[in-house]
């Protein structure tokens, strides 16, 4: 009974850890800086998110992806809301595809993801720029979608082994 | 034709209106918050100021716990890059000490001629209290360069107050919170400040390029900016004090840009001062 029930906290931890990851990423923001390499920068949330919205929507629930967007905001200092609504137009693109997909495939949700952060930080982008008067760098935002982009399939594959070996869900898949 | 219409519109209600399990909001409900959210806040809306407010004082030192981890492995990996350099850091600080002891004597007559100068043309300004804070945290996204501090509006901390990294310029506080607040960096994409570039006495603006790095905006004088000379601010328009060094031109690049090197390495900040420049009223 104790070890069933050890069993089940452990469980709920584990598929929690994806929500913590977002908290984390949100509010740490890895830069790599320090490795003084000038053109590189991806964005980890927005593959966290893309991939748990439309493999395990379950484990990232809409109102924490919200919330993590305002805490991303006062991180980052740009303009509260605006990283809220750019997680959510992302969880709405991975839940359109995961509605319309029938056989699943890595390279469709790679185009699928390069098409939506294509739009979305191009939306980031007049929404900052014209609304909100800051100025920002095309090449950054280029360096930073390409390689958020690349991580898209190291990340996957890494979700993908975590989900099916060690929290051993089936419908990650 | 009609079908594949009927299915995309199936598939995007699908999305953003049906609640998941243990949502409580649908997609579309909370994307309209956020815009509300974002409209309200650029009006400067009264309670979303107090969210914000609220939100802010957590995530600041939330950031702070959570960066924990990785600053160390940061200051490590530092550590060890500097262990690997110390040989030839020395055998430059040597050359440089050389140079700066014979400078050294000249220094303290010329700073005591231009202090009484200065109060004759009326420009002799003294530091209000300085505050030292703690940077709470360095992140930033790849266009924001700013730094979170620990000290706020409680212990006086006021806008636009100067930002040193011991005798170097750093920024600007932009943001006051109760406990924190925000300094942007001289590296930010949005930072301009007046600077003169010595020798040649050039009076120019410096911008952040929003890597580590500034620039000297075009200027009249802009040919006469050579390679190693050194930036200060120049006081225009009374946002800092004239003569606080800022960094110097390094030319090794094959753009035609004057490319400023700070004094200060941003990424490196632990302790900064925040602090005000006021008038002399005192003889």
């Amino acid at each position: 009974m104790t070890e069933l029930k050890n069993k089940n906290i452990i469980k709920k931890i584990l598929s929690s850890i994806p929500l913590i990851l977002l908290f984390i990423s949100v509010l740490n923001n890895y830069d790599f800086n320090y490795l003084g390499l000038k053109y590189f920068s991806f964005n980890f949330s927005y593959i966290l998110i893309f991939y748990y919205s439309l493999k395990k929507s379950e484990s990232l629930g809409y109102t924490y992806i919200f919330v993590a967007g305002l805490f991303n905001d006062v991180v980052l200092g740009t303009p509260i809301g605006i990283s809220s609504l750019m997680y959510l137009i992302l969880c709405g693109a991975a839940a359109y595809l995961r509605n319309i997909t029938l056989r699943p495939s890595l390279i469709k949700d790679c185009i699928f993801f390069l098409l939506t952060i294509l739009i979305i930080n191009s939306l980031l982008f007049i929404i900052l720029n014209l609304i909100f008067d800051y100025e920002l760098d095309y090449f950054d935002q280029i360096i930073n979608i390409t390689y958020t982009f690349l991580f898209y399939f190291l990340f996957s594959n890494l979700f993908d082994f975590f989900e099916r070996y060690i929290v051993g869900s089936k419908n990650a898949r | 034709m009609e079908t594949s219409r009927d299915d995309f519109v199936i598939a995007i209600r699908s999305a953003f209106l049906k609640k998941g399990t243990q949502q409580r909001f649908s997609l579309l409900g909370l994307i309209s918050f956020s815009i509300i959210f974002l409209i309200l806040g650029s009006l400067n809306f009264k309670a979303i100021d107090y969210v914000k407010i609220g939100i802010k004082e957590i995530v600041y030192r939330s950031s702070f716990i959570i960066s924990g981890p990785e600053n160390f492995l940061k200051d490590n990996y530092i550590l060890v890059q500097n262990h690997f350099n110390l040989y030839k850091t020395v055998e430059i600080n040597k050359l440089e000490l050389a140079s700066l002891r014979s400078k050294d004597l000249l220094n303290e007559f010329i700073i005591a001629e231009n202090k009484r100068l200065k109060k004759v043309v009326d420009d002799y300004l003294v530091k209000s209290d300085t505050v030292i804070a703690k940077v709470l945290s360095d992140k930033g996204s790849p266009f924001l360069r700013s730094i979170i501090v620990n000290k706020g509006s409680k212990h006086k901390i006021k806008l636009g107050m100067v930002v040193m990294d011991g005798a170097y310029l750093v920024g600007k506080v932009v943001e006051v919170n109760y406990l924190s607040s925000r300094v942007l960096l001289l590296s930010d994409l949005n930072s301009k400040i007046p600077v003169i570039v010595e020798p040649n006495e050039v009076f120019s603006i410096l911008s952040g390029t929003g890597e580590k790095n500034g620039v000297i905006q075009y200027s009249e004088k802009y040919e006469d900016i050579k390679s190693e000379s050194v930036i200060y601010t120049s006081g225009t328009g009374n946002l800092f004090k004239a003569g606080i060094p800022v960094g110097k031109i390094n030319n090794n690049n094959l753009s035609e840009e004057k490319i400023v090197e700070f004094f200060s390495d941003f990424s490196q900040l632990r302790f900064v001062k925040v602090l005000s420049f006021i008038k002399n009223e005192a003889e």
